[in-house]
């Protein structure tokens, strides 16, 4: 067995990756901080040099966090998902739990010009991006609430994907209609959210996704097992003393978890969870989500960063949206892989 | 473990499945029926007769409509418990998700891993004495995706092989496959029954070779009734001709297999004897003829100028079939020749 110090040998390399990747997306930016000083900044007092310590510590350290998490939950969402519906294509917002932060978001945004207690709400102190997450939090929750109860109930796993297609229609037509009698303005400002941003989460909203996405990732790491048996099948799984249901049920509770949180806080970053676990069979050659996992993991935080690095257009003052670089700079990498190994039986 | 160790027990068994609120029956009230330890059972029965559904009944994949099975050792029918007693092999197409023949085969000891499903030396041996028993060390590394149909399947029964259970279940395991592969499975099938003492059943429509290996038929009807017993006993008493029973098709009780070109053809008279005679005669079916023995006299039929001789004269040397018909005859010598003639 020489695979095993391989693949370790493969996850310190992807480790060190990110690690570069992340000193990287704290050095670009509309000020340009030299990478070799920014382990300085972070471990010496503000008073050296109070301008870069404060970009560092307040704007970019968050934003590069929200990126290394939102990318292990996206892409540990997608590997889950690919697995349990046997599907190459399917990621997270597949379950429709993504359409449903948006209307969440949509019902907040569309219609706070006409609510005066909404008003009401901001002027307590309550911040927008506060009542937003919240908003998208708790709708997110509510699709996810619908689908598990759906999926306690069903016995196919590719019902339950054909059902999680259909709630995410149906979340997304109502988005639309209210979309459809709201004002120009207000429309505009929904539209600029679907564009995803990283750089909205900080302080407090950290921690509690940090908490949130953790608690994702070690009930999907705890399933790994579960997710191997159901590589072969559910009939398979079940003769090998799965039960199929409670395993359904712990895995959505997982992914939802996992993307609702970053969709509620980030916005809907498209392209990760279909194409990183891609990537990840590709580079460590192996079904096994005991190494998957922490691959995607890696592969995920690191695209993420990268993507933001680039976003930040080196030697401009603007940025672009986060989903538009995803998509942008992704697609063609998962095209490129795909092509090299010429067919989709080996998923 | 004697002869007769009993692993698995129906009582009043009713197979079907529950759609819209209703049960849709697949087979009447079963027999009693019995997995005894090392022996082989072959569950035959024409398409839609629900040996499938039977079998997955059995296994624990749907609810019984009616009825109990008892696996003697545990209690409930859990997963986790039956996982330990029974294992599969589906006609479920295993998709390749990247999996090599060694993990897949490696995931047979799903029931006994800890919660990461790391192998420890036990379960590293049993994986290995699985791919030993099936002979396919020489595709280990392979991606399972790749394997041809025969190689898939027997990687698919190592797998169950590891999950070492006393009753192993195979769902049509000789469909797809070419003729030798069906044997040897069905051989090492036998074989596995016979050195591992496990109880193993298989539905099948390979009728010849299940009447070689099994120890015992059941025979599902189409209307969802079973029969049970030796093969033999099976033939001689004419179940198998009543089960299978079509218009055009023809259990042979001494040949062992259904007969494809039966029926009211031009009589021919046949002498001769060994393969030769065997293989004219099958020949002869095909082009329409009955064949009719040769003690049959020349004076039953009519016209009597019509009927066609053969005798076959097979030495060493050569083998020839001399046609005669109303006092003509002309000499072939092959098959084809024989049949150009008569037409």
């Amino acid at each position: 067995m020489t695979e095993r110090p391989i693949q370790k040998f493969r996850l310190i390399g992807l480790l060190l990756l990110l690690l570069m990747a992340f000193l990287l997306d704290l050095s670009t930016g509309s000020v340009r901080i030299p990478a070799g000083k920014i382990m300085k900044i972070l471990f010496s007092p503000p008073a050296a040099n109070p301008t870069w310590h404060f970009i560092i510590a307040q704007i970019r350290l968050p934003k590069a966090c929200a990126a290394v998490l939102a990318g292990c939950a996206l892409s540990v969402g997608g590997l889950q998902m690919q697995t349990l519906f046997r599907n190459p294509l399917a990621d997270p917002s597949i379950l429709g739990i993504t359409a449903g932060a948006g209307l969440g978001v949509a019902a907040v945004m569309l219609s706070g010009g006409s609510m005066a207690t909404l008003y009401a709400i901001k002027e307590l102190g309550v911040s927008g991006s506060w009542l937003i997450i919240t908003a998208a939090c708790l709708s997110a929750g509510a699709v996810m609430l619908l689908v598990l109860s759906l999926s306690r109930q069903l016995k196919d796993n590719v019902l339950m994907l054909i059902i999680g297609i259909m709630i995410g229609s149906i979340t997304f037509a109502l988005t639309s209609v209210w979309q459809y009698f709201s004002d120009p303005e207000q429309v505009k400002e929904y539209l600029l959210w679907t564009f995803g941003s990283l750089g909205g989460v900080t302080g407090a909203q950290l921690s509690i996704l940090s908490g949130v996405i953790a608690a994702g990732l070690i009930v999907a790491f705890l399933s790994s097992k579960m997710l191997d048996a159901l590589l072969l099948g559910e009939h398979y799984a079940r003769s090998m003393g799965l039960t199929t249901r409670r395993a359904r049920v712990i895995i959505i509770c997982s992914t939802s978890l996992l993307a609702g949180s970053i969709t509620a806080f980030c916005g809907p970053i498209g392209f990760v969870g279909i194409a990183v676990p891609h990537i990840a069979r590709t580079i460590f050659n192996t079904a096994s989500h005991r190494i998957l996992i922490p691959a995607c993991c890696l592969i995920g935080a690191t695209l993420l960063l990268l993507c933001d690095t680039v976003s930040q257009l080196p030697g401009s003052q603007s940025v672009l949206p986060i989903n538009i670089v995803t998509s942008l700079l992704g697609s063609p990498v998962v095209i490129i892989l795909l092509l090299r190994r010429k067919n989709l039986n080996s998923w | 473990m004697s002869n007769d160790t009993v692993l698995l027990q129906t009582h009043g068994l009713q197979t079907g499945y529950r759609s819209g609120g209703k049960n849709i029956v697949v087979s009447g009230a079963l027999p009693e029926l019995e997995l005894q330890a090392g022996r082989l059972i072959c569950l035959l029965g024409p398409n839609g007769s629900g040996k499938s559904t039977l079998l997955r009944t059995l296994a624990g994949l749907q609810p019984a409509l009616r009825g109990t099975i008892d696996v003697p050792g545990i209690e409930a029918h859990k997963p986790a418990e039956l996982a330990r007693k029974i294992s599969l092999v589906l006609t479920d197409r295993v998709r390749g998700n990247n999996l090599t023949v060694q993990s897949l085969i490696e995931l047979g000891r799903y029931p006994y891993t800890g919660w990461l499903g790391v192998l420890d030396e036990v379960d590293k041996g049993a994986v290995e004495w699985a791919i030993g028993a099936t002979g396919i060390h020489a595709i280990r590394d392979r991606k399972a995706h790749s394997l041809s149909d025969g190689e898939s399947q027997k990687m698919m029964l190592a797998r169950a092989l590891a999950q070492d259970t006393p009753i192993l279940m195979l769902d049509e395991p000789t469909a797809h496959l070419d003729l030798p592969s069906r044997i040897r499975l069905m051989r090492l099938l036998h074989q596995l029954a016979g050195q591992t003492r496990k109880a193993i059943l298989l539905s099948t429509h390979e009728l010849d070779l299940a009447l070689q290996v099994a120890d015992k038929i059941w025979l599902l009807e189409p209307g969802g009734k079973l029969h049970q017993g030796a093969p033999e006993d099976l033939v001689l008493n004419g179940v198998f001709e009543a089960a299978f029973a079509e218009q055009d098709i023809v259990f042979d009780k001494e040949a062992g297999n259904f007969i494809m070109h039966a029926g009211q053809g031009r009589p021919v008279l046949l002498t001769g004897e060994g393969a030769v005679f065997f293989w004219t005669q099958r020949a002869l079916r095909r082009a329409g003829f009955t064949v009719v023995p040769p003690t049959t006299s020349a004076k039953e039929f009519s016209p009597a100028d019509m009927l066609y001789h053969i005798r076959i004269s097979d030495n060493i040397t050569r083998t020839s079939w001399l046609l005669e018909r109303g006092g003509a005859s002309r000499e072939c010598i092959s098959i084809a020749e024989l049949l150009q003639a008569m037409v």
